[in-house]
């Protein structure tokens, strides 16, 4: 009986383990099997043209994406811009001198506007940016992304900063330094490195994002001057080019996929990097 | 009274020391700081009770008692770090060089009393941006490098540090991180340095190098030092206060007060009975 039961319980043992260990397996096979798959498709089609010309029209064989490139950093440049300096001031508000009661309800807030479908800030950009000026641009666009970058940001500056001890900023406040120096002579400089990488990590987040951008920087067969014309970004040209009919144009998506996916990538190991350099402060 | 350079010390002294300001014209000591009447609270919550006690100058004064005798909140309340609790609040009068600390701008004050606190708190920067932050905060104009070499050797760290000063503060020991954060509170030479439980997370060498500093800081500048050692305040206080639920049971002479306490409860303490 008793051994009967412990058979039992074994097997129910190993049968979880079993379980737990497929379903990480497979996490991680999604993974590479996205990566393998673009790799493989994108690979073969991307070539030295694809980062130096302009897409070509239809019919017409070659042709690249310098355009969307392009479009995509200046708009990411721009977003971060935006959202950064806002998020970041704001994170320092909420972990330094807002009470509590305010504290939450901006957190709050900010967690809902992470929640909220990027479709929706696109509208939502569309209305208030594009409409007035009636016309597609790159601010448009980067305005979309900047709003998304911005509860990403507060809620982790707020986080890096709380997480720095108490007895340093007692040390510093116990030199004579007063609370906005404390902040930024040590309270900063300590959670930077947590900080950046998050920023960068937001930053690699809505580089990917096409929703927001369909509707405000729209897109552009063409070079893009200034920050006021339609611009094409490599997300967007993915999409177009995906659910086209064309086997040429099937190629270019997976390249820019690939080209993407080495920008997310770049950013990624940057953030690791940070993150491994400096002086860390001990946890306590 | 003629200032000697060495004056002795009588009971006489002590029952000087404890009284309130205005009342010690002839303590034969001059003092750096008065503390009269003090009551201090958390929220609703009584801490200390009552407080009246001098602090001489270029002397090592101890506090001791129990855990929670409010030993370091009276600390705390010398350079106004207790603010940083909303809920406290003060009453009474606290002078240093016969200025009413509790009027004066904070920051300015907490230059003039530099603190070092119960575990070693180096900034993540290098040996030496620790040491020069208090100088460059403040607005310091003379020399950074000397004003550092000279801190790092007041507080018997320079030998140690001298040809690594750009590395991390973390890569020293817990001692050294000690010493660091006590050259980093000498640097902008404050009248009295604050030591709360400074040798409390350390190993007894780095605690006695520590001792031996501090009997040599205290040609520098006035030192108050909180410690639950009574064998710490024996060998490098020179006046002692006991405290007890946050009231001042004896205040004396540290040879006084360990050899013959006036107070029965004093007595009970330093004998090992309670505490």
């Amino acid at each position: 009986m008793i051994s009967g039961r412990l058979r039992w319980r074994k097997f129910v043992s190993n049968f979880m383990l079993a379980m737990t260990g497929v379903c990480a397996f497979v996490s991680v096979l999604v993974l590479f099997f996205i990566l393998g798959y673009l790799v493989f498709n994108g690979g073969t089609s991307i070539n030295w043209d694809f980062f130096t010309k302009l897409p070509k029209p239809v019919g017409e064989a070659g042709g690249g994406m310098a355009n969307a490139i392009v479009g995509s950093g200046k708009i990411l440049l721009l977003a971060s811009l935006m959202g950064v300096p806002v998020g970041f001031l704001g994170g320092v508000y909420l972990a330094e001198f807002s009470g509590k009661g305010m504290a939450s309800v901006v957190r709050y807030a900010a967690d809902l506007l992470n929640g909220v479908p990027s479709i929706v800030i696109g509208i939502f950009a569309y209305s208030l940016v594009v409409l007035p000026f009636k016309h597609f641009s790159a601010y448009a666009g980067a305005f979309a992304l900047g709003m998304m970058m911005i509860p990403i940001t507060l809620r982790s500056t707020e986080e890096f900063l709380k997480s720095v001890p108490r007895m340093l900023r007692e040390g510093a406040m116990a030199l004579g330094a007063s609370k906005w120096k404390t902040i930024v002579t040590v309270i900063v400089p300590a959670a930077y490195r947590g900080i950046m990488t998050a920023i960068l990590l937001a930053l690699a987040r809505v580089a990917g994002e096409t929703a927001p951008l369909l509707f405000t920087a729209f897109g552009n067969r063409f070079e893009s001057h200034g920050w006021s014309q339609p611009t094409a970004t490599l997300p967007v040209m993915i999409y177009t080019y995906a659910v086209s009919p064309y086997d040429d144009w099937h190629r270019q998506a997976w390249a820019a996929g690939l080209v993407l996916l080495g920008l997310v990538l770049i950013i990624n190991i940057m953030a690791r990097t940070i993150l491994s350099r400096g002086i860390a402060v001990p946890r306590s | 009274m003629q200032a000697s350079a060495k004056p002795e010390f009588s009971v006489n002294i002590v029952t000087n020391l404890t009284t309130p300001a205005g009342r010690e014209t002839a303590a034969p000591l001059p003092m750096r700081m008065t503390i009269s009447k003090v009551n201090f609270f958390y929220g609703p919550k009584q801490i200390l009770f009552d407080i009246n006690m001098g602090i001489a100058d270029k002397r090592v004064t101890a506090l001791i008692g129990p855990s929670g005798c409010g030993k370091s909140t009276l600390l705390r309340t010398l350079n106004r770090m207790h603010e940083t609790v909303s809920t406290s609040r003060l009453e009474g009068e606290i002078l240093l060089d016969g200025q009413n600390i509790l009027a004066q701008d904070v920051t300015a004050l907490r230059r003039q009393i530099g603190m070092v606190f119960q575990r070693p708190n180096p900034f993540p920067k290098s040996i030496y941006d620790n040491v020069a932050y208090g100088p460059r905060i403040n607005g310091y104009k003379g020399s950074l490098a000397d004003t550092v070499e000279k801190s790092l050797r007041h507080a018997a760290l320079w030998e140690e540090v001298k040809d690594h000063l750009h590395k991390s503060a973390y890569e020293l020991s817990g001692g050294q991180q000690q010493r660091l954060c006590i050259a980093r509170a000498l640097a902008v030479e404050p009248e009295v340095l604050l030591m709360d439980e400074p040798c409390s997370a350390l190993d007894p060498i780095s605690t006695a190098k520590i001792e031996e500093l501090m009997v040599e800081l205290k040609n520098l500048t006035t030192i108050v030092i909180v410690t639950h050692n009574m064998q710490q305040a024996a060998r490098v206080s020179d006046f002692t206060a006991f405290l007890l639920t946050g009231q001042i049971i004896e205040f004396s002479p540290t040879p006084h007060l360990f050899t013959t306490p006036s107070d029965p409860r004093t007595e009970a303490y330093i004998t090992g009975r309670f505490g």
